[in-house]
């Protein structure tokens, strides 16, 4: 097993398994936090308005002021709707998305669960999104919703092809599947991050264009998977409303938000792991402490977390068939060659 | 029609056609936007002021204690809306003649400013004030002691009259 220190603290017993279960918990409601206040202000600023500036110092509270909104409002349950399937499906949603974090190491010393096929795990785990989302976009009973449903099945589906042959290339790399194997590979700056071929002489120069369209490959297919713009068609206000949520209201609303943030900081979490090396303090070994790791990590993922945000007030959203023709036609062969290419340099090293 | 010419194969380059430089650069114009002053104007603390030109809510010009008006009516008469009331009666003042009730319906009142353009003695025009809140629709008529307003509030308008009219 990892080194995990509220294990070395409290001792492997039901106490700890408890306390690890619940830390990335508080740190998703704090994080989700942070994240609908920097949707609202990066939105806004982008916009040249000010967004919120009346609850509490420049708008600060506004997120919880929002949960509190969600909170109170009635939670309505359509006369028609298949009402086992239609409740439950928010909650498979979020589960998903938070089963991910058990195997996201936040430092060298924790990690909820470090199990030596995390890559795969989260792969798995990533694809019960998708269940979450066909269930309400079904059980709804409304058609909008079904056709969100069926986007978003088609959608998620095709763009998690390029996204296993780009893990599967930094696995190649690194030899491993293990989340913190990978991130260990990665030490000593930046020039040995994955993005820039990992470890290796200077003839590692020719492998860098490759990594980085895996890299680009990995993030333009995990702003598919998390459903954000450009690739939203799935809740397309302007065409089917707001699709597989279209029924839902109140705390189960919430739940397939919070659901959405708490996934947009998984592909994040990822794409730091698998490319930009984790916890690994971008100087080598300055400032690569526990706590320094830890932050490195939440704030190299926190930044993908902007990207996202920024790409969504810039971009259009694609059109169905252009979001089939970018998957097949363009990333899958690139994704297939740059493969070949990081596996020929991984067999040579 | 076949089209030939206008196809988007032909009218990008090689490097549009990747799109990913033309993201880069759509990003680097929002990045540059989130730096910007913003447009926001925070409302009850910061009041927009507005220039003479502006036609806000129709008032009477107070001078030396009472107001400009001589009653004749012509207010009255050419306002499309019929928001304007005016009774007349005589006084002792050199004007002879003053309005013993005078009333603007804000309710009806279309600001086009026809009753300020029409009175000979610049005696109703239209101010700055924008923010009209009524509680009730009686609340919204406005009797003599609420329009009358002293000239001195009033001399950009008086001014912008006097060169533009």
């Amino acid at each position: 097993m990892e080194q995990n220190f509220v294990y070395d603290l409290i001792g492997e017993n039901l106490i700890g398994y408890v306390i690890v279960a619940a830390m990335p918990l508080m740190f998703v409601l704090v994080y989700a936090l942070v994240a609908i206040l920097g949707e609202l202000k990066i939105s806004a600023w982008i916009q040249e308005r000010l967004g919120p500036m009346r609850t509490g110092w420049k708008g600060v509270l506004q997120p919880i002021a929002e949960v509190v909104k969600l909170l109170q409002k009635e939670d309505i349950t359509p006369a028609n709707v298949n009402k086992p399937l239609f409740n439950v499906a928010p909650f498979i949603m979020f589960t998903g998305a938070y089963a991910a974090y058990a195997v996201i190491p936040f430092s060298s010393v924790f990690v909820p669960s470090g199990i030596n096929i995390g890559l795969f795990y989260v792969f798995a785990v990533s694809a019960f999104a998708i269940i979450g989302i066909v269930m309400g976009g079904w059980a709804s009973n409304n058609k909008y919703s079904l056709l969100g449903a069926m986007r978003a099945a088609a959608q998620m589906i095709s763009y998690e092809i390029p996204i296993a042959i780009a893990i599967l290339a930094v696995a190649t790399l690194a030899g491993s599947l293990d989340m913190q194997e990978i991130i260990k590979q990665q030490a000593g700056g930046i020039w040995n991050w994955f993005l820039f071929g990992g470890t290796g002489s200077i003839a590692k120069v020719w492998v860098i264009p490759f990594t980085f369209a895996l890299f680009l490959i990995y993030f333009i297919g995990s702003l598919a998977e998390t459903n954000r713009v450009p690739f939203d068609i799935p809740e397309g206000e302007s065409e089917i409303v707001a699709g597989y949520h279209t029924e839902y209201s109140g705390m189960k609303f919430a739940m397939f938000f919070f659901a959405e943030y708490s996934n947009m900081f998984v592909v994040s979490a990822i794409i730091t792991i698998l490319f930009l090396g984790g916890w690994q303090s971008p100087f080598g070994d300055f400032m690569n402490g526990p706590v320094w790791q830890s932050i490195w990590f939440i704030s190299k993922a926190m930044f993908f977390v902007f990207v996202q945000i920024w790409l969504r007030w810039t971009l259009p959203r694609l059109r169905v068939d252009q979001l089939m023709y970018v998957t097949w036609k363009v990333m899958l062969p690139v994704a297939f060659v740059a493969f070949f290419a990081v596996a020929f340099w991984a067999m040579i090293k | 029609m076949n089209v030939k010419n206008n196809i988007e194969a032909n009218r990008l380059t090689f490097w549009e056609e990747l799109y990913l430089p033309e993201i880069a650069r759509g990003l680097g114009l929002t990045l540059r936007r989130m730096f910007k002053p913003k447009m926001t104007r925070q409302y009850p603390e910061e009041r927009w002021e507005p220039t003479g030109s502006y036609r806000g809510r129709p008032v009477l010009v107070e001078e030396d204690g009472t107001e400009r008006c001589v009653a004749c009516g012509l207010c009255s008469r050419v306002c499309p809306a019929l928001a304007i009331e005016v009774q007349a009666a005589d006084t002792e003042l050199n004007k002879e003649r003053f309005p013993v009730k005078f009333e603007i319906n804000m309710l009806r009142c279309i600001y086009c400013g026809f009753c300020e353009e029409v009175c000979p003695e610049e005696a109703i025009v239209m101010s700055k004030d924008y923010e009209l809140v009524f509680a009730s629709q009686e609340e919204a008529i406005m009797d003599k002691p609420r329009l009358l307003t002293p000239v001195a509030v009033l001399q950009d308008r008086l001014e912008f009259l006097r060169q533009y009219r």
